[in-house]
């Protein structure tokens, strides 16, 4: 048995993942219309490279990554894309954001695929560009694309690879019950995975110890690979990255830095096996566990749902009621966000859909005065001290904010959870957060535009500076030149305009060369002239042309005659 | 010498005072000059809170001379692109009380702007550029201008001068990258009497 460490803080919500678990993991009719988010991970949304009216595969590729942090989207099934717009998507905001509309053709026809079966003979980076082809973003929740996390570079060796299955949110169970029928897949993702890091000494899957069966389910697979399964107490937040770390190995992750700072990578299980299906079944991730569980449905179970599929769908096929329903929360209890609208569709990082009723989780509480119990200092997995950030959140003392690291805070929700006074602290710290960001944005701007107006007046100056420079010389110049002559009758001024026109006049040699060549050149005039005025004689052209041309002729012959006594006069 | 102090210990204590005056005198002028700071540091102080818009609403030509002249006694309240907050912020740093928005010099917009030139009726004359103060409009003369969006601060400056009026003032539009998470209610509207009609305790917690 491996040591584990203990984190502070931390709750122990009811944990409700039974009754998700009573029956294997299902699928679901095909929805007649998918909406996929461009924008499903963290970082630049994709873009599209799809048209509206195109037919798609199952497994197509419809949008392109933008940059490094982003992630390609698949279609999910075969159909035909029938609109490229705005529509509400997964983001506690409730706001719309472009999305691919495909209309399935209910064939689910899958483009060719092409796996990868003895992976251990491929170089890593290929490999890495296999998961970034097939859009793999950690599946946890946060969404960060993995190819990201798996290239940390070569100045940070890595050598723990860490998987976190540990769920600690209460209601999910998506990862459990992927454990309990795919350990095998698993496995073989964390073998591509440590491929492609080298190796690292260790490789532990972090689980708590209320998943037995999932336990029970790694074990045969992960004998003598080297693969430690470590379990641990249950408690929520177990499953944030940085408390997970700290329970395996001890270390305490540093604020504002990330695993692979001190030797680590950190995957959720979800996306080891997206990653095994990518590299070995050349299947990109086009569908995800997710578990749809509540007491306002009659059905509570973990589907294998795909992309884009709207949550109307899921919850229509699990007898729904909404009369009993007090909300629809995507993600679990403690973390997640209520919907605005049933239509927003499942994406990558949608590990749960609740819906609950109003017995269960019932409306909030208003919240009530700090009565300073101190509980929820108890209770903050990053030790921090939620009392005075709330004071410092109401205050928008943003400087003693950031000293008091409201940046650690992982918004568990655990302080909010364990207030008696029912104060929304997380939704505090989340207000103040989004606050702080936005004022160092706007203070980068307004540097920016200081530096450009400074630059700007600059160079205005520099510009006059110069003209004065320049009207001064002229000035100086002026003055000389009088001082020179010395005297400044007319007569002289006239005589040196006289100077300087002679000055500038050509040599006689190039003069003669320059009259030669206009007499010549009017000498072809001439005889184009005459050649227009013949043929059109010939052809007995009407009588107006003919005039024309003749007067053409005659003014050709005018020039002619004029460029032949200049040079006469010119060679006197 | 130590007779002379055992003697006359006033004068020599006079004496040593003086001294000790005239040392530390030569070393404080020593420092003053040694470490002397060009400008006013207050007005570099204001002039970080100003917006930098230099969109000359307060009446002085840019944000630098505005702190300038806060500095030198002037009022607080002629910033109408920074707000209430800048208000508040220069008051916090100067420690004097925060007045309202002086509405002479303009009102504060509830939504940022940036221009915007309907390109087809442009007929390039370049005024527009001569007026922006962050050299955020592209373009020659007799060729199309364009606002460089990123850098526009929102002035206003270049819809005055165009002669064929084609500069719009846009509102940012906000998409979900610029969300901002809004802050919950204070706990208040407790007892009856204080609450009021859009008062809403199922605010959706996460």
């Amino acid at each position: 048995m491996r040591q584990t460490w203990v984190t502070p803080g931390g709750v122990h919500p009811p944990e409700n993942k039974i009754q998700s678990l009573t029956q294997p993991i299902g699928s679901l009719p095909i929805p007649e219309k998918l909406v996929v988010p461009l924008g499903q991970h963290i970082g630049a949304p994709a873009i599209a490279c799809v048209k509206h009216g195109d037919t798609v595969l199952k497994g197509q590729k419809i949008a392109d990554p933008a940059g490094t942090v982003s992630a390609a989207i698949h279609a999910p099934t075969s159909g035909t894309v029938t609109a490229i717009e705005s529509r509400p998507i997964a983001h506690s905001s409730g706001m719309e954001a472009l999305c691919i509309e495909i209309t399935s053709d209910g064939k689910d026809q899958w483009i060719e695929k092409s796996g990868i079966s003895d992976f251990e003979h491929t170089s890593a980076s290929a490999l890495l560009s296999i998961i970034t082809e097939a859009g793999i973003a950690g599946m946890g929740g946060a969404g960060f694309p993995t190819s990201v996390k798996l290239n940390p570079g070569f100045q940070r060796p890595i050598d723990t690879l860490i998987i976190n299955a540990t769920e600690c949110e209460p209601y999910i169970t998506a990862d459990d019950s992927l454990i309990r029928e795919r350990a095998e897949e698993i496995v073989e993702g964390i073998g591509i995975l440590s491929h492609i890091l080298g190796n690292p000494h260790n490789i532990l899957i972090g689980i708590e110890d209320n998943k037995p069966e999932a336990i029970a389910a790694l074990e045969p697979h992960t004998q003598d690979t080297g693969i430690n399964v470590v379990s641990f107490p249950t408690k929520y937040p177990s499953g944030g990255e940085k408390q997970l770390i700290y329970i395996l190995t001890g270390k305490e992750l540093p604020s504002g830095s990330i695993p692979a700072d001190i030797g680590m990578v950190c995957v959720n299980i979800g996306t080891t096996h997206a990653i095994k299906r990518a590299v070995v079944d050349g299947e990109p991730l086009i569908s995800r566990v997710t578990t749809m569980t509540g007491e306002a449905c009659e059905i509570n179970r973990n589907y294998d749902v795909l992309i884009g599929t709207p949550v109307a769908h899921m919850l229509e096929h699990n007898k729904f009621d909404a009369q009993r329903c007090s909300r629809v929360i995507m993600g679990g209890p403690m973390m997640g966000f209520s919907l605005t609208s049933q239509q927003i569709p499942i994406v990558k990082t949608t590990n749960c859909i609740l819906a609950p009723s109003v017995e269960e989780i019932p409306h909030n509480e208003p919240a009530q005065p700090c009565i300073r119990c101190g509980m929820c200092a108890e209770a903050c997995p990053a030790s921090l001290l939620p009392q005075q950030l709330l004071w410092y959140s109401q205050a928008k003392d943003h400087d003693r904010l950031e000293s008091h690291n409201l940046f650690d805070c992982i918004e568990c929700g655990a302080c909010s959870y364990v207030c008696p006074s029912n104060i929304p602290l997380v939704q505090h710290y989340r207000s103040s957060k989004s606050d702080i960001k936005k004022a160092q944005e706007e203070k980068i701007k307004s540097d920016q535009a200081r530096e450009r107006f400074e630059f700007r007046q600059q160079r205005i100056e520099l510009a006059e500076k110069e003209r004065e420079a320049k009207r001064a010389a002229r000035r100086e110049a002026a003055k000389q030149a009088k001082a020179a002559t010395g005297t400044d009758s007319m007569a002289d001024i006239v005589a040196a305009a006289q100077a300087r026109t002679a000055a500038k006049k050509a040599s006689p040699e190039q003069e003669l060369a320059k009259l030669e060549r206009a007499v010549s050149s009017a000498e072809m005039r001439v005889q184009k002239a005459q050649d227009k005025l013949d043929t059109a004689t010939a052809d007995a052209e009407t009588e107006d042309k003919i005039n024309i041309l003749s007067a053409a002729l005659s003014g050709a012959q005018q020039k002619l005659e004029k460029a032949r006594t200049r040079l006469a006069e010119h060679s006197k | 010498m130590l007779d002379f102090i055992i003697q006359q210990p006033i004068i020599a204590a006079l004496v040593a005072l003086a001294g000790l005056g005239i040392i530390f005198g030569a070393l404080l002028g020593f420092a003053a000059e040694k470490f002397k700071i060009e400008g006013d540091p207050v007005i570099e102080q204001i002039d970080e809170l100003l917006p930098q818009t230099q969109c000359g609403q307060c009446g002085f030509p840019g944000c630098r001379p505005y702190a300038e002249s806060i500095a030198n006694g002037d009022e607080i309240n002629k910033c109408p692109p920074g707000g209430q907050s800048t208000i508040n912020a220069i008051a916090n740093l100067l420690d004097v009380p925060a007045p309202e928005l002086d509405q002479e010099h303009g009102q504060e917009a509830e939504v940022k702007s940036v221009a915007y030139i309907r390109e087809a009726e442009c007929i390039g004359c370049t005024k527009c550029i001569q007026a922006c103060p962050v050299d955020a409009i592209l373009g020659a003369a007799k060729l199309m201008h364009t606002v460089i969006v990123d850098e526009c601060t929102g002035c206003d400056l270049c819809v005055e001068p165009c002669p064929v009026d084609c500069i719009d003032m846009l509102p940012v539009e906000a998409g979900i990258k610029e969300w901002q998470w809004p802050a919950p209610p204070l706990p208040n509207g407790l007892i009856a009497t204080d609450k009021t009609h859009n008062d809403s305790n199922h605010e959706d917690a996460a």
